[in-house]
């Protein structure tokens, strides 16, 4: 019995849940590496497997094509391509995982954007016979751009090469090369056979000359948190629980300002300021569902009640006396312009960031990078796909952190009012 | 490692999955004027009830509960609904697939024909009715394919239809909810959860369930590789053997399309266990409707189906 085959038990330790990102193309084995990894992990059922079998033989394919597991969409199946990013989801008895699989071609850029920012970690995956491509650079990038802290460069298909060391070493040594470059810091690699299994759950035979960890132990041993440095506290006010109608009097002065940690932590019987405001107050308690909780840690929902009859609605922002974030009318940003119709620079768009929503109008477009050849070039509009610095300037203030710092607080969206779509992502510089 | 990393506190994946859940909610009650969260008795909304618990109390819910009945529902199940609905002291709604069918807005190929996809219609109405602006459902990204690619808050036209080529981007925790008169959105909280988080769950918040959920006895036919449960709705056919098992129901819904499974699973724990090494899907096991294609579920999605 391998180790992922372990039922959830009480007395397993939870370990949490991991989000990450797989890059590539069907042609470097990705859906071969991610039918390993659910096959593996016992996710993929008989039933699925037997439609998956069924689809392949229609079409008229003597192998099971593992890729029909992630191309859910017709569109996708009628193409052979993979559109939209699919998400799915294996335990290990210790650690869920999420995994967001995005496609890897240029055009898709804008999935890959969204698929990373939620991601903990990064598998990019190398086909060994190809080396680092131009679209392993760009997957790179984009990891970076989107914050990711971890990134684990695959090498996949060693079987291919005869298991050749040098292989590997020279496909690692080129891809160090771009990514100091970048500045991307914690970078691991590995050899791996999807197809074969090597490196994934077992170490097989044939790479004895590696000595890291397998892939499975990298994802069991990676920090389950986005960052591992401690960060201030930021606490976006959702909503305001007021009960005042309750039956019970003990609830009519309640107010519970409700809303999920962003970062950091709190304790009860701590200085907060509040903003816009600038209001301080105490942290009385700290709830969920009439429970009170010592402290709030980051990712948490709760409800958090003050000493001083302060009034705050949602898009106020909670912090610890002494944190404050900027308070800003103009940004920095990277942009990603996610929409079809371009950036008009002569148009006011809707800018959200926390649970605050503001008018914001483009000032100004610094660069507009070639994610291609990482070479800045001016640009006058942004096209979908496009990565670019901007800046913007707002209507109403915002209360923010630089995303390299807080990805909650750093993070923005752009809606047109016009359609309501979400056309672009922000990153604060 | 330093041991300032070692002290920091991580959520285990129930926590985080809850947390999650609830921070959609409260985006909801945020974002939205007239939400409404679909309730039908089974097991995820269950799990969606004590999520909005832990979102909104000791305030009321933002939003009330609707319930599309098909008429074709176990007892046990809307029995536990209302009750369960009276219990949270929170209003609840129910619409029926017979209302819409006596108005003709839902015309059935044949009586004995699965109302399941002929919600999708008396939604649309209720959502109508009541102007609507957003609906909480508790659909799980792991249930079908085509679910795995749609976003937690998905946007759906005046005529209820998703248009899987043209969904919004949804990047970090940044949900956008916004609509114009007439659309709507449907915002799945527990889009991240798998079977298995929602019966740890269930065993961990020690939420009551329907009957139906834990094994008894009842009389069933085999047909089509499937085990039938014998009812008013769906009697044996001239020549079926009617047996008599110990089973239980993995997803509950219109009786004509829901399959029970052989088990002996008493309590959730068991069930957690069975869960654990089965190897048939959930929807593969018991929902006759879904194997009817490859895409029938994008395909009752388009139309405006959960």
């Amino acid at each position: 019995m391998s180790a992922i085959e372990k039922l959830p038990a009480e007395d397993i330790p939870d370990n949490g849940l991991l989000r990450f990102l797989t890059c590539g193309s069907v042609d470097d084995g990705k859906s071969t590496l991610i039918g390993r990894l659910l096959y593996d992990s016992k996710t993929i059922l008989a039933d699925t497997l037997h439609a998956i079998q069924r689809s392949s033989a229609r079409r008229g394919l003597d192998i099971v094509d593992l890729s029909l597991l992630t191309d859910g969409l017709q569109a996708e199946r009628e193409q052979g391509i993979t559109i939209d990013v699919a998400y799915r989801y294996f335990t290990t008895g210790t650690r869920k995982y999420i995994i967001a699989d995005a496609p890897g071609h240029e055009q898709y850029t804008r999935n890959m954007v969204t698929a990373a920012s939620t991601a903990d970690l990064a598998i990019i995956l190398i086909d060994a016979r190809k080396g680092v491509l131009t679209q392993t650079r760009r997957h790179s990038y984009v990891a970076h751009l989107l914050g990711i802290p971890h990134i684990v460069v695959a090498v996949n298909k060693m079987d291919l090469v005869d298991y050749a060391q040098e292989t590997f070493d020279r496909i690692r040594s080129d891809y160090l090369d771009f990514a100091n470059g970048l500045g991307i810091a914690d970078v691991r690699f590995i050899p791996l056979s999807a197809l074969h299994g090597d490196m994934i759950v077992e170490r097989g035979e044939r790479l004895h000359w590696y000595d890291g960890p397998t892939l499975f132990e990298m994802l069991e041993g990676a920090p389950a948190i986005h960052s591992e440095h401690d960060e201030k506290f930021r606490f976006p006010v959702q909503y305001v629980c007021r009960p005042q109608d309750s039956a019970n009097p003990e609830l009519h002065d309640y107010r519970g300002f409700l809303g999920r940690v962003e970062s950091g932590e709190l304790h009860v019987g701590d200085r907060v300021t509040v903003l816009p405001s600038g209001l301080e107050s105490r942290v009385r308690d700290i709830q969920v569902l009439g429970q009170s909780l010592p402290r709030a840690v980051a990712e948490q929902s709760v409800s958090i009640l003050l000493d001083d009859e302060i009034d705050i609605s949602r898009g106020d922002m909670i912090v610890r006396s002494g944190e404050l974030p900027q308070v800003s009318k103009n940004i920095d940003a990277m942009l990603c312009w996610l929409s079809e119709s371009p950036l008009d620079p002569r148009r006011k768009y809707l800018l959200r960031h926390t649970t605050r929503d503001s008018k914001a109008m483009l000032a100004a477009i610094a660069f507009r990078v070639d994610i291609n050849s990482m070479q800045q070039q001016p640009a006058e509009r942004l096209l979908m796909n496009d990565i670019a610095r901007v800046s913007f300037r707002l209507a109403q203030p915002i209360f923010a952190d630089p995303y390299a710092e807080s990805r909650g607080t750093g993070a923005f969206i752009i809606i047109d009012e016009s359609t309501n779509n979400t056309v672009a992502a922000g990153m604060i510089v | 490692m330093s041991t300032a990393k070692l002290a920091r506190v991580t959520l285990s994946h129930l926590d985080w999955l809850e947390s999650e859940a609830i921070h959609i909610m409260r985006e909801v009650a945020g974002q939205c004027s007239n939400p409404v969260l679909l309730f039908s008795g089974g097991k995820d909304s269950i799990c969606m009830l004590r999520v909005a618990e832990k979102a909104f109390r000791p305030g009321r819910f933002p939003f009330p509960l609707l319930h599309i009945d098909t008429g074709h529902n176990y007892r046990e199940v809307t029995d536990f609904r209302d009750r369960r609905a009276a219990e949270l002291g929170e209003r609840l709604i129910v619409r029926s697939v017979e209302d819409s069918m006596a108005r003709g807005t839902v015309v059935l190929k044949s009586a004995d024909e699965p109302r399941n996809k002929h919600q999708s219609v008396t939604l649309l109405e209720a959502i109508e009715e009541f102007g609507f602006d957003a609906c909480i459902g508790g659909a799980r990204r792991d249930e079908e394919k085509a679910r795995a690619k749609e976003r937690i808050f998905s946007f759906r036209d005046e005529f209820g239809q998703w248009d899987p080529k043209n969904q919004r981007p949804e990047l970090w925790d940044l949900y956008n909810a916004r609509s114009f008169k007439g659309e709507n959105i449907r915002v799945f909280p527990i889009s991240n959860w798998t079977e298995i988080d929602v019966w740890q769950y269930i065993e961990r918040e020690k939420l009551a369930l329907p009957s139906i959920y834990f094994a008894h006895r009842r009389p069933l036919v085999r047909r089509g590789g499937g085990l039938l449960p014998v009812t008013e709705v769906t009697p044996a056919r001239p020549g079926e053997t009617v047996e008599t098992l110990q089973v239980r129901f993995r997803t509950v819904g219109d009786i004509t399309c829901t399959a029970p499974v052989e088990s002996d699973a008493e309590d959730v724990a068991s069930i957690i266990a069975e869960t654990a090494v089965t190897t048939i899907t959930e929807r593969g096991a018991t929902r006759l409707d879904d194997q009817t294609s490859e895409a029938s579920m994008e395909q009752r999605k388009k139309e405006g189906y959960f």
